[in-house]
């Protein structure tokens, strides 16, 4: 019986597939989508929304290059179906800059040399905006516990823990170098 | 990684939940934070041709004591827990093993119920329920049912949960005065499975003497498991340095590790062995007595 049932879900699986309609408001856009519910919400992100500033590195939620907020809360796109991000607020890293300025935490990035090849970044940070927002004052510990799920191949993560510590003091209001503005 | 087609389906109560799981029976998997169930099925090593997301079901997140009981509810996320002051000043054994599951971000998606009911060795809340001595609530269409932590694990990736029930909260005994916890984990890298995990939690009367303990293992036997002669070994005793000693032995011995690339079985014995010992003296530590 196995095999047969098996030829029968396959040819469903391959000839109707099944779609869901989701709403997800991604850097304060409302968009409504027809998506099949084995869709990553990487993919939906990068493919369907061509936001490609997130990126797919392990695919296996292990490397965090794939990391956008949840309902503000850091998470692994490559882990999630983009059915479970319905009714959820997803920030990318182009939605950070707000009325042409650096998140503090990219000014930070680009003062303190955080990154090199760029391609861990954008998770990086976004990852990062989840840990100040629950930790506005982190030590270096608890920073590199924080970015303890994301790896960076360049820089030794050095630059990337004072990139966060200029951050962490710029969004308590203390007086750090200013960055130029976004064209 | 893309996983087989699947249909979709996110009730918002427990009933709609369970009445899922009634229409599809075994064709169907529940999902939470979907971090264990996500990947096999990427790996096609989980093809469930319904998956039921329960994320959205309300007020199953809670951690509070109740009647005797710490109750945890089943979607309560690992970051709550982690950052729980209540757990970290009364049941450091689960704060310090949700500090050491995956990495920041999978923690804010991942549940305590989850972790439970995917039944893996390799998942490091088991042993911490079983050192606690918790029961497993589960839901069905006959109501609810409460499972001993010790009659849950059946084997290799199997629970006692039926294909129509819902892991619904867990129940852990309020510990006495005088008692504490610890969780030891060794991994290669943060985000990676124990190489071997110990969970330690014990009660001290005003002698000193050891009243309870619980010491389970992480990802050293096909199912989760109790070191049950070691904790004999130390019940209602005085915990002097040999006896702790004598218990890491037998947990050691008493252990079913797999050879991987964590290391061979002799390794991940001798690993047991120093991590059962020192989770004993750091539970000792906290008990104060």
């Amino acid at each position: 019986m196995q095999p047969l049932r098996e030829l029968a879900r396959n040819f469903i699986t391959d000839n109707f597939i099944l779609m869901a309609n989701i709403t997800i408001h991604i850097n304060g856009v409302a968009q409504n989508l027809d998506v099949e519910p084995r869709l990553l919400l990487v993919h939906l992100i990068r493919e369907n929304l061509n936001l490609t500033g997130t990126h797919v590195g392990c695919d296996t939620s292990s490397c965090g290059a794939c990391t956008v907020l949840m309902d503000g809360r850091s998470v692994k796109s490559c882990t999630v179906y983009a059915v479970q991000a319905n009714g959820k607020e997803i920030t990318t890293i182009e939605g950070l800059a707000k009325g042409g300025q650096l998140h503090p935490l990219q000014e930070g990035f680009k003062e303190e040399h955080g990154l090199q090849c760029g391609f861990c970044t954008p998770g990086m940070i976004l990852r990062c905006v989840d840990l100040l927002e629950r930790n506005p004052n982190p030590t270096e510990d608890e920073i590199r516990w924080g970015i303890s799920g994301n790896l960076c191949r360049c820089t030794g993560y050095n630059n990337i823990v004072k990139a966060v510590e200029y951050a962490a003091k710029k969004m308590q209001g203390a007086e750090v170098p200013a960055a130029e503005t976004v064209a | 990684m893309i996983p087989q087609a699947f249909n979709y389906e996110a009730p918002t109560t427990l009933a709609g939940a369970i009445a899922l799981l009634q229409k599809y029976g075994s064709d169907a998997k529940i999902m939470s934070g979907g971090h264990s169930l996500i990947p096999m099925m990427k790996l096609r090593l989980a093809t469930p041709e319904h998956v039921i997301d329960i994320s959205g079901i309300k007020g199953m997140e809670y951690i509070h004591e109740e009647g005797g009981f710490l109750k945890i509810g089943a979607l309560t996320k690992e970051v709550a827990l982690e950052e729980s002051p209540l757990l970290h000043s009364k049941y450091p054994l689960i704060t310090d093993a949700t500090k050491m599951i995956a990495d920041p971000s999978v923690r804010n998606l991942a549940t305590v119920g989850g972790n439970l009911a995917h039944g893996d060795a390799a998942n490091d809340h088991p042993a911490v329920m079983l050192a606690l001595r918790a029961s497993i609530v589960v839901s069905g269409p006959n109501g609810d049912r409460e499972i001993s932590i010790d009659d849950f694990f059946l084997g290799f990736f199997t629970t006692a949960l039926e294909a129509d029930e819902i892991l619904t909260e867990i129940r852990i005994p309020i510990p006495p005065a005088h008692s504490g916890g610890a969780y030891l984990k060794m991994e290669r890298k943060v985000g990676d499975y124990a190489t071997a995990g110990v969970a330690v939690q014990l009660s001290l009367d005003a002698g000193g003497h050891c009243t309870h303990i619980g010491i389970a293992l992480t990802n050293v036997s096909a199912s989760p498991m109790r070191s049950v002669r070691a904790e004999q070994a130390l019940q209602g005793q005085l915990l002097s340095e040999e006896l702790i000693q004598k218990a890491a032995i037998m947990a050691a011995q008493d252990c079913d590790p797999n050879a991987d690339l964590r290391g061979s079985v002799a390794y991940k014995r001798s690993i047991v062995k120093t991590l059962v010992a020192r989770a004993i003296h750091a539970a000792v530590a906290r008990a104060g007595a």
